[in-house]
């Protein structure tokens, strides 16, 4: 008899045997836990139906399966009849549902045992219960299937050739599947809609994809929260003037941007705590403040990181910015230039946004967005109104990492540095 | 050169005059040739009128069980002239109505005998008129639809005589009900005449060659099949072969072998329903060079034939010989002609027998399904225990599931009792979306109805049954 990886959770479409409770030979009663399983929602223990013993144990812990898949054998106890063929499913728990929806006659069937996924997949391609049957068993990845049924629909016949073709390639790997994405209209469907609008079609490059994805992912996953400040420049731009004309012979300008990030970086080490990063199982915390900083070129977006902003002079990170852009604009950047980072920062004043939240980039726990230099009225001491030059900085945290009280405290740390510019050079 | 029509069909039967409509609905010009009735056999002279002197059979059977309903009649009888008349009017109703969308899509219906003749892209069609005349037409494309008839055997005495020898053809137009009857042959056909004159009163014999009647179905509901026609007083010899039938004044004479043992029976009547052969001579066919393989036009995907330019379809171009065959055939070859996209899905044909107690299934059998390699589950529920069967009265019969081990996928369900013919639908629906167990267990089965069975079916093949 067969022991299934069983279902936790509708949406749930693969688990991790975390750990064997029984061993090969051992015997096993009814209701003796078998091994415990866990899912990106939830982990439990699973325990046997019948009684036999494990002649089999297919399935190690720390392994990764689909739902459905055959995770150990048990055979006929010892003296006792013997235990039909059937495979017997392990028994399905659903992940507690806070709000129970009404029953919709529209939507989509799940059966209950070995689902194997939606029957539409995330390119709005669908598929029928034997061809997703077939695939998981033969662990075909249904998404590099070619659908010969109507509307391209994947039929057991599609996973059958490639079956036949030994294509190994269509394999499925064992990584860590990305989160389920919502199943969109096909793309054809889509462009049925504009069928009487002229349009051009441009395909999507490598670049594009991955931003999308990426974004997705981290809109999807990271639960953000946003706080948001308005910080008074009039004393930053004075010290910019100031060091500008100090240095009348260089061509080479500090910018406003320049200040915002070296703010940036000391603001992290004045509140070290939301100097980290979300790795999955641990938070990582560092000691300096490396900066990616939103570089928009004609091809799209880069965000090439200043290594130890904090004990750069702000000089030196004009420079550095210079170099970055320039290399983005020529698609010079490597891996090397982008990867990591403490947090992000991104302006969009130049363009007049007043204010803007941004997506955090994973694994970063933070980014900030910062708005156009607006002359914005401010109270005065005597209760005079007068003018000063006002940004409204938001800053985006991710709450498994930074709460409310440690965002607040960098934003304003940030905003401090700002306000007292001195400090910067510091 | 040419041509008068996009698509020309010969045979007017629920293979051509459906590919005639589909054709017309691609926006193709199509004609259809017709040598006697609108609707061809199954109309005329199959599948309709058999099915209304069932129903007549039908209801005239419940009237001896009236009682049991709380109700009462007395001396029901029957006037086997008028049962005789309303088969013959439910026939010329949809003939008509074959008449009537040949109209509306504008097909033009030509009253007369084809042949074919050697021409170049597509065998020219010669029509000998009714009205008088002859006229060739020039197409595209040419589907034969010529359909089949009674297999005879003339060496075994085994022909219709029109007298006392019938082949369907003549049982549809029975003066009356004979006293006895011999029907040779228990596929569909034979059941479902010996089922028509048992519930009339005849006493019936059928003899079958094979060791278990309806040989095409699985073996489990022929033997279920046999038992319940046998509580009606159906007779029956099996591993039987006719060397000779005879007939005279008095009625007819079966001479028969049955292990190594002769046999001889009389009875008034006879009714020959050993096969069907493919309406294949007379048409051109052999100076074209088409190939014929045992009566039937050898055919490749969407009726392509070895010759150029001709198609055939139905029963014409081989087994199953059935109507819905025909026609998917029909639409099948068309639109292949019209150059669309092919749906990419597979559907398996149904097979229906409407005696009492009806027979249907689709798919493979068991036995079937075994010899193919597959390993099977197999799943069963009886009638005799759901609600709706109870409340009719109408408790005969089982369901039967085959399903792949496997992967699930189902590969053949058999049913046998009240409705299925209705039924089976289902199922075939299912196979085509190729649903596996799963969907059948989540779908959800209105109650009461007999339907439920189908579900109970498919569950116990996973000792997941409920009501038993």
């Amino acid at each position: 008899m067969d022991i299934l990886m069983p279902q936790l959770g509708e949406t749930v479409t693969e688990g991790k045997v975390t750990n064997w409770y029984k061993s090969v030979g051992d015997s096993v009663s009814p209701g003796d836990n078998l091994f415990e399983i866990e899912t990106d929602k939830t982990s439990m223990e699973v325990p046997t139906t019948v009684a036999g013993v494990i002649s089999e144990i297919r399935v190690r812990a720390g392994a990764t399966v689909p739902v459905g898949s055959v995770v150990a054998v048990l055979s006929a106890a010892k003296g006792a009849q013997s235990v039909s063929a059937a495979a017997v499913v392990a028994p399905l728990i659903s992940a507690p549902v806070p709000n129970k929806a009404l029953f919709d006659p529209l939507n989509p069937v799940r059966s209950p045992a070995k689902n194997f996924g939606s029957a539409t997949l995330p390119n709005g391609i669908k598929s029928t219960p034997l061809a997703r049957r077939l695939a998981a068993q033969n662990q075909i990845d249904l998404s590099q299937a070619q659908g010969s049924g109507p509307h391209g629909r994947i039929v057991a016949k599609d996973i059958e050739a490639i079956l036949n073709s030994g294509d190994v390639q269509r394999r499925v790997s064992h990584e860590p599947r990305p989160l389920p994405i919502a199943p969109g209209t096909a793309a054809a469907h889509i462009k049925a809609i504009y069928s009487d609008v002229h349009f051009e079609e441009s395909a999507i490059d490598g670049m594009r994809r991955t931003i999308a994805k990426r974004l997705t992912d981290a809109k999807q996953t990271i639960p953000h929260f946003y706080l948001s400040t308005d910080v008074v420049l009039d004393r930053v731009i004075a010290l910019r003037g100031d060091l500008n004309r100090l240095d009348e012979k260089t061509p080479q300008k500090l910018s406003l941007n320049d200040f915002f990030i070296k703010a940036m970086a000391m603001a992290l080490q004045r509140v070290p705590q939301a100097n980290a990063v979300w790795a999955e199982e641990s938070i990582l915390r560092f000691a300096r403040s490396d900066i990616s900083v939103a570089v928009s070129v004609e091809s799209g977006l880069f965000t090439p990181v200043i290594r130890a902003a904090d004990s750069k002079s702000i000089g030196e990170i004009a420079k550095e910015m210079r170099s970055l852009i320039e290399r983005a604009r020529a698609k010079a950047l490597k891996p090397v230039d982008y990867q990591g980072g403490s947090a992000s920062i991104s302006n969009l004043g130049m363009f007049g946004v007043s204010s803007f939240t941004a997506i955090i980039n994973p694994p970063q726990a933070a980014i900030l967005a910062l708005g156009a230099s607006e002359r914005r009225p401010q109270e005065a001491a005597d209760g005079s109104v007068y003018f000063a030059n006002a940004m409204t900085a938001t800053l985006s945290c991710d709450h498994r990492v930074i709460d409310g009280v440690l965002g607040a405290k960098l934003l304003a740390a940030f905003k401090n540095l700002l306000q007292a510019p001195l400090s910067l050079l510091v | 050169m040419a041509t008068d029509f996009d698509v020309v069909v010969i045979g007017s039967g629920p293979g051509g005059y459906v590919a005639a409509i589909r054709a017309s609905q691609l926006g193709m010009k199509a004609a259809i040739i017709e040598r006697e009735d609108l609707g061809g056999v199954c109309l005329n002279w199959g599948c309709i009128p058999t099915k209304a002197l069932l129903k007549s059979a039908e209801v005239f059977e419940k009237l001896g069980q009236l009682e049991e309903y709380g109700l009462t009649v007395t001396s029901p009888t029957f006037d086997f002239s008028k049962v005789m008349k309303r088969s013959r009017a439910v026939a010329q109703k949809l003939s008509s109505g074959v008449a009537f969308l040949m109209k509306k899509h504008k097909i033009e219906v030509l009253h007369g005998t084809a042949s074919l003749e050697k021409a170049d892209a597509a065998p020219k069609v010669v029509i000998d008129l009714k009205s008088g005349g002859v006229r060739t037409v020039m197409a595209k494309h040419v589907i034969l639809a010529s359909g089949a008839r009674a297999r005879v055997v003339p060496k075994a005495g085994m022909v219709p005589d029109g007298v006392r020898i019938w082949s369907y053809r003549e049982a549809l137009s029975a003066p009356k009900v004979p006293k006895t009857l011999i029907v040779i042959g228990s596929g569909a056909i034979g059941i479902e005449f010996a089922s028509f004159f048992r519930a009339l009163g005849a006493e019936v014999t059928v003899i079958e060659a094979l060791p278990r009647i309806l040989p095409l179905e699985d073996a489990e509901i022929s033997a279920a099949a046999q038992k319940a026609f046998e509580k009606r007083g159906l007779r029956f010899v099996l591993g039987a072969n006719v060397s000779n039938l005879t007939s005279s004044e008095a009625g007819v004479v079966v001479n028969l072998e049955k292990d190594n043992k002769k046999e001889i029976l009389r009875a008034e009547q006879a009714i020959i329903a050993i096969g069907i052969e493919g309406n294949v001579e007379n048409i051109g066919l052999e100076k074209l060079g088409v190939l014929i393989e045992r009566g039937h036009v050898v055919t490749s995907s969407f009726g392509k034939t070895n010759v150029a330019g001709l198609y055939a379809i139905g029963d014409v171009a081989g087994p199953p010989w059935l109507a819905h065959k025909a026609s998917h055939e029909g639409v099948h070859c068309v639109e292949y002609l019209a150059g669309k996209k092919l749906s990419g899905l597979t559907s398996p044909v149904p097979s229906c027998t409407y005696a009492d107690p009806q027979v249907a299934s689709v798919g493979i059998s068991e036995t079937q399904a075994k010899q193919r390699g597959y390993e099977v589950r197999i799943g069963r529920f009886p009638f005799r225990v759901n609600g709706k069967a109870i409340a009719s009265g109408e408790t005969t019969g089982f369901v039967k599931t085959v399903f792949d081990a496997k992967t699930g996928a189902l590969l053949g369900a058999h049913m046998i009792g009240s409705e299925v013919t209705e039924l089976i639908q289902g199922y075939a629906l299912a196979m085509t979306l190729e649903a596996t167990e799963d969907e059948l267990f989540a779908t959800i089965y209105p109650h009461p109805t007999l339907s439920e069975v189908m579900h109970e079916a498919s569950l116990d093949a996973y000792g997941m049954a409920i009501h038993m």
